[in-house]
C-alpha cells in the first residue's frame, strides 16, 4: 500500500543537481531545447500523477497553462504589478479552475471528462480573444524581465522537483493507495469507503496547479504573449504522449518519455516541419499498439521475465 | 425485544418500469444471520445493493442502528460500518493479495494505516483461512481463495453488518463445505450477516431467520425450517428446482 | 427573428447528419471516434479537389465518397479498433484505448490532408440566394438541408424496419444479449461503424458547399458532434435529432444577436449546463 522508496528519493535529487548545472555548460540551442524538456517533465509529471491511478485523460493542460501565461502577461502589463507576485497568484487561479471542471466532470463516465477538457481550452482561447477584441482593444501584453532562458530553466526545474516530492509523497499517503484502488475498480473503491469524488478532485487540482504555474514561468521567454500561442492544444497532447510513452504507471514514468521524445520532436520539426502533426498521430498509435503501459510498463515486463527465468 | 440493528422500511426500487423491489420490510437483530432468498430475477441483489449504498431505493427507508442510510453514498455506508462482498467476485488486479485485503482497514469503518492496518489484514487473512503469501499477485488465486480475499477485505473494516452475496455460488463440494464452516465461526464470533444465497444446505445450517422473495416482494418471512415448508415458497420455486 | 429560426433549422441538419454518424459509431459500436471531425473534412476535402480538379458536381462527389468512406471506415474499425475491443478486459479500458487511437488517426488524416491542401477549401457552388418564408438563404443550405432529411429518414426507416436494423439496434441495447440470441456483434459493429464514417463524410461534403474548411478544423466538428450526442442522449435518435436544431438554434441565435466569435463558448455552454443537470441526456433514464 505504500509506495516509493527513500532509495527512489534520492535518486531523483541527484539527478536534480546533475540537471540543476546544465545552464552551467549548455547555452543556446541547446539550453533551449533543455527548457523545453524541463517544461514537459513538470507537465507531464503531474499530469500522470492525476490520470495514472484513475485513468481519466486529460486534455486541460493547455487551459491550465495558458490561463497561467496570460493572467501573468495581464497583471504585469495592464496592472504593473511584479512578476513574482503573479507567479504566486496563477497557480491558484489553474487550481481553481481544476476544481470546477473536477465537480463537473469527474463524476461522469471518462468519455465526458476527455470531450469537456478537448474543448476547453478552444474555448477559453476563443472567449479571451472575443474579450480583448471588444474590450480590451487589440494592445498587446508584454512579458518584460531580466529573466534569461538559464533562469526560466531553474525555475522549471524547482518546479519539476516539488511535483516529484509531492508525488512520492502522496504515494506514500492514504490519497496515494486510494487512486490506486480507484483505478483497480471504482466501485470497490467506494464500497471499502474511499471518496472517489474527492480524491480525484484533489489530483486534479494539483494539475490545474502546476499548469498553470508552468504557464507563468514560461511567459518571460515568449515576452509577448497573444491567446492564440499561449492556449495551443497542441501543448495538451504533447503532454499526454510524453507521459503515456514513458508509462503512466510510475511517478518516474514520463520522465523517460520526455528526453527520447523531445529529441525526436525537435528532429521532425526541424527536417519535416509540415509533418509534425502526422507524427504526433503515429505516435500516438505506436503508444495504444506496441506500448500500452509505456516504456516503463515494457521495462517491468522484461525483468519479471528475467527473474522468472531465473 | 432486541432492538433492530438494521431496519429496512417499505424499500421499493423501480429500473424505468420495472419494479425491482416491491416495498419490502425487514428487521436484522444484532447478532443474528439473515438469509435473503428467492428465485433468480426477485431482487435480491438489488436489495443488498441498496442496504450497501450501490443503489438508492426509489422509495422507503434503510437504517443502521437508528440511523438513516438509504440515500447516502457508498463510502459513507461503508465507513458506517457495512462491509460486503459481491456477488462476481471483484479484486484490484494490480495489487497484491495484501493491499487487496488492507484496502478495507484502511478506508473501512476504522481507519487504520501503516503498520496497524498491515497487521490487521494479515489477521484477517488469517482468519478467513487464506493460507498464500501476502504479496503474491492476486490473478494466481484459486476462486474461493479469491473470494476468501474479498471477505477478509470486508471484515478489515470491522463491520457492524456483513452482506454476503451469493458467496458460496461457484465452489466445488469440498469448497462449499469449508465456506459454509467458515461463516459458521464468523456466525459463533456474534457477528450480524446478511446472505443472499442459493445453497438451500447454507441457509438451513447458517441463518437464524429467512426473508423469501419474489419478483421484488416479500412472500415470506421465518425460521429457514417455516419458510422453506411454505406453499408458496415451494410455488415461487416451482421450475427453479433443478437448480 | 424568423430568419434566425431559418438559418439555424437549415445548419442544424447538417449537424444532425454528422451526429447521427458519430452516434452510431459510439452508441453501437461502444467507439469514441474522435476522428470523426476529420472524416467530415476528408468529405470536404474531396468535395472540394474533385471541384477544383475535375469540376465534379460536389453531390456527386458525395455519391462516391460514401461507398468509400464506408469501405475505409470498414477497414479501420477491422484492423484497428477490433483488436482494441478484443483485448478490452473492460468498457473502461476500451474506452481509452478507442480514445487515444482515433486521436491519433484524427492526426495522421489532418497530417495527410494538410500535405494535399494547406489553405482553405474554398469553392463556390449553388451559393444563389433564395428566398424562404420572406428570409434569404443559399441553395446549397438548402440543398444539403434536404439530402441531410433525406438521408436521416432512410436511416431511420432502416433501423426500424429491416432485420440489420433491428440487429444494430440490440447490439446498441447489450452486446452480451445480443451475442446470445444468434446476432453476429463484431460484424454489426463493424458494420454500425462503417456506415456511420459514410454518413460523416457525406456531412462532410454537404458542409463543404456552404462553410470553408481547413484541414484542421475537424476537432471543431468532432466537438459539436459530441455534444449533441450527449445532449440527446447516447443511441437515442430522436433525442439526437432534437439536439441538434437545439444547437444550431443556439449557435445562429448568438452569431446574430451577439458576436460570431462566441458560438464556441455558446455551445460550449449548453454542454457544461448538461453535464451538470442531465449528464443522462435530455431524454435519457437516470442511469443506475
Amino acid at each position: 500500500m505504500i509506495r516509493g522508496s527513500f532509495t527512489e528519493l534520492l535518486i531523483i535529487a541527484v539527478l536534480a543537481a546533475f540537471a540543476a548545472t546544465v545552464p552551467l555548460v549548455a547555452n543556446g540551442y541547446w539550453l533551449s531545447v533543455c527548457v523545453t524538456g524541463m517544461m514537459y517533465i513538470a507537465l507531464a509529471t503531474s499530469w500522470s500523477m492525476f490520470s495514472g491511478p484513475t485513468h481519466y485523460i486529460s486534455l486541460a493542460t493547455a487551459a491550465f497553462f495558458g490561463l497561467g501565461g496570460y493572467l501573468l502577461a495581464t497583471g504585469m502589463s495592464d496592472y504593473q504589478q511584479p512578476f513574482w507576485l503573479m507567479l504566486a497568484i496563477v497557480p491558484f487561479t489553474g487550481a481553481v479552475l481544476a476544481a470546477l471542471i473536477g465537480l463537473a466532470t469527474l463524476r461522469l463516465s471518462g468519455v465526458y471528462f476527455v470531450i469537456f477538457t478537448l474543448g476547453l481550452a478552444e474555448m477559453i482561447r476563443n472567449l479571451v480573444s472575443w474579450i480583448q477584441n471588444n474590450f480590451l482593444g487589440s494592445r498587446g501584453l508584454y512579458v518584460l524581465t531580466d529573466y534569461t532562458e538559464r533562469h526560466i530553466y531553474w525555475m522549471l526545474l524547482a518546479v519539476a522537483a516539488t511535483v516529484y516530492m509531492l508525488g512520492w509523497l502522496i504515494n506514500r499517503s492514504r490519497l496515494g493507495f486510494s487512486l490506486r484502488i480507484i483505478g483497480g475498480d471504482e466501485t470497490v473503491a467506494r464500497h471499502v469507503g474511499i471518496n472517489t469524488a474527492t480524491a480525484k478532485v484533489i489530483l486534479f487540482i494539483t494539475t490545474g496547479f502546476f499548469g498553470a504555474l508552468v504557464g507563468g514561468i514560461l511567459a518571460p521567454r515568449y515576452s509577448y504573449i497573444e491567446p492564440n500561442q499561449v492556449f495551443s492544444p497542441q501543448l495538451s497532447f504533447l503532454v499526454v504522449i510524453i507521459a503515456l510513452l514513458g508509462g503512466s504507471g510510475r511517478l518516474w514514468g514520463p520522465l523517460v518519455g520526455v528526453i527520447p521524445f523531445t529529441i525526436l520532436w525537435e528532429l521532425v520539426q526541424t527536417y519535416f516541419p509540415n509533418q509534425t502533426t502526422l507524427f504526433l498521430g503515429v505516435v500516438f498509435l505506436v503508444i495504444v499498439y506496441f506500448l500500452p503501459h509505456g516504456v516503463v510498463g515494457r521495462l517491468e515486463q522484461a525483468l519479471e521475465q528475467v527473474r522468472k527465468r531465473r | 425485544m432486541a432492538r433492530a440493528k438494521l431496519r429496512v422500511e417499505r424499500v421499493t426500487k423501480r429500473f424505468g418500469g420495472l419494479v425491482a423491489v416491491d416495498g419490502l420490510s425487514f428487521d436484522v437483530n444484532e447478532r443474528e444471520v439473515l438469509g435473503i432468498i428467492g428465485p433468480n430475477g426477485s431482487g435480491k441483489t438489488t436489495m443488498l445493493n441498496m442496504m450497501s449504498g450501490a443503489f438508492k431505493p426509489t422509495e422507503g427507508f434503510i437504517s443502521l442502528s437508528d440511523r438513516q442510510i438509504s440515500g447516502k453514498a457508498a463510502q459513507t455506508i461503508a465507513r458506517a460500518g457495512v462491509g460486503r462482498t459481491f456477488q462476481l467476485v471483484r479484486l484490484l488486479p494490480g495489487l497484491t493479495v495484501l493491499e487487496n485485503v488492507v484496502a478495507g482497514a484502511v478506508f473501512g469503518h476504522r481507519r487504520q494505516w501503516g503498520q496497524s492496518a498491515k497487521m490487521v489484514a494479515l489477521r484477517m487473512m488469517e482468519r478467513v483461512n487464506l493460507n498464500i503469501s501476502p504479496n503474491a499477485p492476486i490473478t494466481e488465486l484459486t476462486y474461493i481463495d479469491q473470494k476468501r480475499v474479498e471477505l477478509a477485505r470486508a471484515l478489515c473494516g470491522e463491520p457492524n453488518i456483513l452482506l454476503l452475496d451469493e458467496w458460496l455460488a461457484g465452489l466445488n463440494p469440498t469448497e462449499l463445505e469449508a465456506g459454509i464452516d467458515l461463516i459458521k465461526t464468523l456466525q459463533e464470533e456474534g457477528r450480524t450477516i446478511i446472505l443472499v444465497e442459493h445453497v438451500m444446505g447454507a441457509i438451513r445450517s447458517l441463518c437464524d431467520k429467512c426473508v423469501v422473495m419474489a419478483s421484488g416482494a416479500k412472500i415470506a418471512e421465518g425460521s429457514p425450517e417455516q419458510v422453506l415448508a411454505d406453499p408458496e415458497v415451494i410455488r415461487a420455486y416451482l421450475g427453479d428446482e433443478d437448480e | 427573428m424568423l430568419d434566425i429560426v431559418i438559418s439555424g433549422l437549415l445548419l442544424s441538419g447538417t449537424y444532425a447528419l454528422v451526429a447521427l454518424g458519430l452516434n452510431l459509431q459510439y452508441g453501437v459500436s461502444r467507439i469514441m471516434n474522435l476522428a470523426n471531425g476529420e472524416m467530415l473534412v476528408l468529405g470536404a476535402l474531396a468535395a472540394f479537389w474533385m471541384f477544383t480538379v475535375g469540376k465534379l458536381n460536389p453531390y456527386l462527389t458525395m455519391v462516391l465518397a460514401a461507398p468509400l468512406a464506408f469501405a475505409g471506415n470498414w477497414l479501420i474499425y477491422r484492423f484497428l479498433l477490433r483488436p482494441l475491443v478484443s483485448r478490452s478486459k473492460n468498457q473502461g479500458q476500451l474506452e481509452v484505448d478507442s480514445i487515444l487511437a482515433t486521436f491519433g488517426m484524427s492526426f495522421i488524416l489532418i497530417g495527410i490532408m494538410i500535405s494535399i491542401e494547406g489553405g482553405f477549401f474554398a469553392y463556390k457552388y449553388l451559393s444563389i440566394p433564395i428566398e424562404v418564408l420572406g428570409t434569404k438563404a443559399s441553395l446549397s443550405r438548402i440543398v444539403a438541408f434536404a439530402v441531410a432529411c433525406c438521408i436521416g429518414l432512410a436511416l431511420y426507416l432502416w433501423l426500424n424496419r429491416s432485420r440489420t436494423g433491428m440487429a444494430v439496434r440490440a447490439v446498441a441495447v447489450s452486446p452480451q444479449s445480443a451475442l446470445l440470441v444468434g446476432i453476429d456483434v463484431p460484424k454489426i459493429s463493424a458494420l454500425a461503424f462503417a456506415l456511420g464514417g459514410a454518413i460523416t463524410a457525406v456531412g462532410g461534403v454537404l458542409i463543404s458547399t456552404f462553410i470553408t474548411l481547413d484541414a484542421s478544423i475537424g476537432v471543431i466538428f468532432t466537438m459539436k458532434a459530441l455534444i449533441i450526442v450527449i445532449m440527446g442522449g447516447v443511441g437515442d435518435t430522436r433525442g439526437v435529432l432534437i439536439a441538434a436544431v437545439i444547437l444550431g438554434l443556439v449557435e445562429t441565435t448568438v452569431a446574430t444577436l451577439i458576436d460570431p466569435g462566441l458560438t464556441l463558448a455558446a455551445a460550449y455552454l449548453i454542454f457544461l449546463g448538461i453535464l451538470l443537470f442531465r449528464p443522462q441526456g435530455l431524454f435519457g433514464r437516470k442511469p443506475t
